[in-house]
């Protein structure tokens, strides 16, 4: 007999919630975590970040206090205290994710896990904090093992911890650095880009293709860069970095902008150029998982070719985020249960969120690649200066776009930059999953006065509707 | 007040039917149970009976009417006092038919998709603006009289497909009839991905138009559902159809639809053929023993080689003419059928057709033949004599262009030559032919030439 039906290895978002979901499903299910419960999202990445920025926020509307009509003699921050706030924010939900894991009866196991050849899955061999081994089996196993940030070690893009940062590292700060140099403009770089520049710090940006946040519509990129440069960051885009050279408390960036070479000089550096996926030291090639790029291969329910092993999460690849990898969860454990309504995982509705000042928030596919996959387009905009609660907010910048095919109505994108935009795309997530069309989105009531409204005006205008501008 | 008379339903799954014949006129004075009209369904035609009683204002559907929909009203009757005449126009006369009016108006614009396509809506596009209630029912019972399938167009059941809007769009562009989906989606739910693949035009829209394959068991030409309302499911076994189940229906409705089939039959005596076996598995050694069926095997095939038209097979390129008899024998087996072949069976001796067919039929009981051991056929037996069956008629085994039914022998009393009723033993074989490749003439040379051999069977020794 197994000893467990279900060993989920890691405990993030991936992890933890594919645990829940076979305990619901009545599975006996243990989960391994060699750090802290919640993984990287809970304790370093989503949650952590989101709690900063929030401080860098309010610092925000403090500074621009008067032009609410408030008097704020002098709005400064204490470093410390806003990191003290995000890594107790942090501590709650990792202790949160342990109540769960009780109440669910998931047996948690500490330690560093390995797999070795076992059936009717791969056995679970656990190196616990005491250094001893312990094996365990299960008749279902699943990777949840996550991902780390990419380094380039022949550019010196190697994090040290202490002049070059990695998101871990930039989350909790001694000080603000002075000037900053943060390299790739995704998710991650343009958040901490976004937090630091609030704090004071002066902020270059360099990310190696033509447009900042590279994956989202070229409308939002343009209107984000403006928006981020009125507030001081600096940006080099088709641009990369050659090398980092460390000198005491300084590091020179040596980088090429259209074959020009240019030199950026910066206190710290803060590396967001991508992500690899842990499959090191799990035992993955004596059991024949195919890796590719640092990626577990699957397919639509996490499996992986080797009886009872399956992988889900930022080990199986992009877009690295944390509902991705929950919901990828919950469709591997319902596939695992032979659920009659267990459906595969579909990443083309994977919503994707900057927390950035503004906020950037999209779904489905860019303009550019909806003409790229030969679509006839409808294309709807609505800036923010034409919704109430915006201009009340003080928060008039921004953009609501949506692209629809012309010949079916399918909503095909959704892009959006702005206040609290990241709230709104869900929106549109539910639109498209549930298959509506423009007819209904146009049918909807949006509540007055919110920003929501702008999600409806956007589709009025891809149909020549348009009520407030 | 008047009554309306509607649609019945003659089965619990009839959705709609043909108004074939009014049994009444306006200005008809009727009482329940009398037999109003005549309405036809694919299966049966069957009376309708009143159910009130009253005066027949209005007949709103014409005679020969064909595809009205269960529920639709059909006639209006007034009832004793009232006006008749009054009745046409009930908007001026009584609230109650201008409000049922009214109401079935309201569902219609309710339930109608949104997306619909002005041009199909012809009446919502003269009216877009909502009228008042009174024109209202003014409006439909005139559009009733007209275009009766408006009114019943409500609730006809479209809306009980579960399928998201976009799938219901891309379905009417594509000419895709979304009730012969079936949805992939949560709770049976036919999504976008289940419409696009569905081949595009494969079912125009059409009312009536016949449901596609892609949602029938391989081959199978039609969707053949056993209707829950009709037969509860608890009320029978359901057995999966495996491969040979499958495959047997794919070929024999092939085959049925598709080839002309006609029969020919003959009467064949059969005491000289009995003698000769008698006498052959007398000489035979240990082992051998010869059926009658086995000398049927052979008959069959000396009688393709004599009349070698007969040996063929139809195709697109043109009449294909075997030039050797392969002999397929049905053989029934546990939870099928099978037809091994006798390949070269002309030039074969009895015993080893004996001992080959032995052998086949072992095998495919076990289903143990390989593919090459039952097809490659040119011509096909299937014997049920043994079970007492006088005659019967068999489905072509395609390609092969005839196929015999055998009869059971049996004493009958014959007629000789000399006018005296005697005894004999009669089979009656019923040939089964392609009329593509073969003509009644060819049939009936190639049935002497059988029934030649069979009542002289010292001539197969030639």
């Amino acid at each position: 007999m197994a000893d467990f039906d279900l060993i989920v290895i890691g405990s993030g978002p991936g992890g933890y919630v594919s645990a829940i979901r076979a305990s619901q499903l009545g599975m006996k299910v243990g989960i391994v975590e060699r750090e802290s419960l919640g993984g990287i999202c809970l304790n370093w990445g989503c949650i952590p970040t989101k709690a900063l920025l929030r401080s860098a926020e309010v610092l925000h509307l403090a500074k621009d206090a008067k032009s609410f009509g408030l008097k704020i003699d002098k709005a400064d921050f204490d470093l410390q205290a806003v990191v003290k706030r995000s890594r107790d924010v942090a501590k709650q939900l990792s202790s949160g994710v342990s109540g769960l894991m009780k109440k669910n009866k998931i047996e948690v196991i500490r330690g560093e896990a390995s797999l070795k050849k076992g059936k009717p899955a791969p056995m679970v061999v656990v190196k616990g904090e005491d250094g001893k081994s312990k094996d365990y089996s299960a008749k279902h196993v699943i990777l949840a093992t996550g991902a780390r940030a990419r380094s380039i070690p022949q550019a010196g893009l190697e994090p040290d911890g202490k002049l070059i940062w990695t998101y871990r590292d930039a989350m909790v700060p001694d000080a603000t650095p002075k000037k900053l140099l943060v390299i790739g403009s995704g998710a991650i770089g343009i958040e901490f880009a976004s937090f630091y520049n609030e704090l004071g710090s002066d902020v270059t940006v360099v990310e190696a293709l033509d447009r900042i946040l590279p994956v989202e519509d070229d409308d939002i990129s343009t209107l984000a860069r403006k928006q981020f440069e009125k507030q001081g960051l600096k940006f080099h885009t088709g641009a990369q970095v050659k090398s980092l050279k460390k000198g005491k408390d300084k590091v020179t960036a040596e980088i090429s902008v259209g074959g020009k070479s240019e030199t950026v000089e910066a206190d710290r550096v803060i590396l967001a150029i991508g992500i690899v996926g842990n499959v090191e030291g799990l035992g993955l090639e004596e059991l024949g998982v195919k890796v590719e790029k640092t990626h577990v291969e699957v397919d639509g329910f996490g499996r992986t070719g080797v009886p009872g092993l399956y992988a889900i999460g930022d080990l199986t690849g992009p877009p690295w985020l944390a509902h991705k990898a929950s919901h990828e969860g919950v469709v591997c454990v319902e596939g695992i249960a032979g659920l009659k309504e267990a459906h595969a995982f579909d990443a083309s509705n994977v919503p994707g969120c900057t927390y950035s000042h503004p906020q950037v928030a999209s779904v489905g596919l860019t303009e550019a690649k909806a003409k790229e996959a030969g679509y006839k387009l409808k294309v709807g905009k609505f800036p923010f200066i034409g919704n109430g609660k915006a201009i009340a907010l003080g928060a008039s910048e921004g953009l609501v776009k949506t692209i629809f095919d012309a010949e079916t109505g399918e909503l095909l994108g959704a892009h959006m930059v702005g206040a609290e935009v990241t709230e709104l795309i869900q929106g549109y997530v539910i639109a498209r999953e549930g298959e509506l069309t423009e007819a209904e989105l146009m049918n909807t009531v949006f509540p007055h006065p919110t920003l929501s409204e702008m999600m409806h005006e956007s589709v009025l205008s891809a149909y020549g509707r348009v009520l407030h501008i | 007040m008047a009554i309306n008379i509607t649609m019945p339903a003659l089965s619990p799954t009839m959705e709609e039917g043909t108004l074939a014949k009014w049994l009444v006129k306006p200005g008809d004075t009727i009482s329940s149970g009398d037999v109003i009209a005549e309405i036809e369904t694919d299966k049966a035609t069957m009376e309708v009976e009143a159910v009130d009683e009253g005066t027949i204002a209005k007949i709103l559907i014409d005679e020969g009417t064909e595809g009205v929909k269960v529920n639709s009203v059909i006639a209006l009757l007034a009832e004793e006092g009232e006006d008749p005449d009054e009745v046409e126009a009930p908007a001026d006369s009584g609230p109650a038919p201008a409000k049922e009016e009214g109401k079935s108006e309201s569902e219609e614009k309710a339930e109608a998709p949104k997306d619909d396509k002005p041009a199909s809506k012809p009446a919502s596009e003269k009216a877009p603006e909502p009228a008042p209630a009174k024109e209202k029912g003014k409006d439909v019972s005139k559009e009733l009289g007209s275009t009766p399938m408006k009114l019943a167009d409500v609730g006809d059941g479209k809306d009980r497909i579960k399928a998201s809007p976009l799938a219901r769009r891309l379905a009417k562009l594509r000419g895709i009839d979304l009730s012969s989906l079936k949805g992939s989606g949560p709770k049976g739910r036919i999504v976008k991905k289940d419409v696009e693949s569905a081949e595009p035009g494969q079912a125009p829209a059409q009312p009536g138009a016949a449901a596609p394959a892609a949602s029938s068991p391989d081959g199978l030409i039609l969707p053949q559902v056993l209707d829950d309302r009709v037969y509860a499911p608890d009320s029978y076994e359901l057995k999966p159809l495996d491969g040979m189940r499958k495959t047997v229906a794919k070929r024999l409705t092939q085959s049925f639809m598709q080839v002309p089939h006609f029969p020919l039959n003959v009467d064949i005596k059969l005491d000289k053929l009995l003698a000769a076996r008698k006498g052959i598995n007398e000489a035979a050694p240990e082992g051998v023993k010869i059926s009658v069926n086995d000398m049927l095997i052979k008959a069959s095939a000396l009688a393709l080689m004599a009349e070698p038209e007969c040996n063929a097979s139809f195709s697109d390129k043109g009449i294909a003419y075997h030039k050797s008899a392969h002999v397929s024998v049905a053989v029934a087996i546990d939870g099928g059928l099978i037809t091994p072949v006798i390949f070269d069976a002309q030039k074969k001796g009895l015993a080893t057709i004996a001992a080959e067919m032995k052998d086949l039929a072992t095998r495919a009981r076990e289903r143990k033949l390989k593919p090459q051991e039952y097809s490659g056929g040119t011509f096909s037996i299937s014997n049920l004599g043994m079970f007492g069956i006088k005659s019967f008629g068999s489905i072509i085994n395609q390609p092969e262009g005839m196929i015999l039914s055998v009869g059971a022998g049996e004493k009958r009393a014959v007629v000789n030559e000399k006018d005296e009723v005697v005894p004999a033993t009669v089979m009656t074989v019923t040939l089964s032919c392609d009329h593509r490749v073969i003509g009644g003439a060819e049939g009936a040379r190639w049935l002497q030439a059988f029934k030649r051999y069979v009542e002289s069977p010292e001539s197969m020794l030639l």
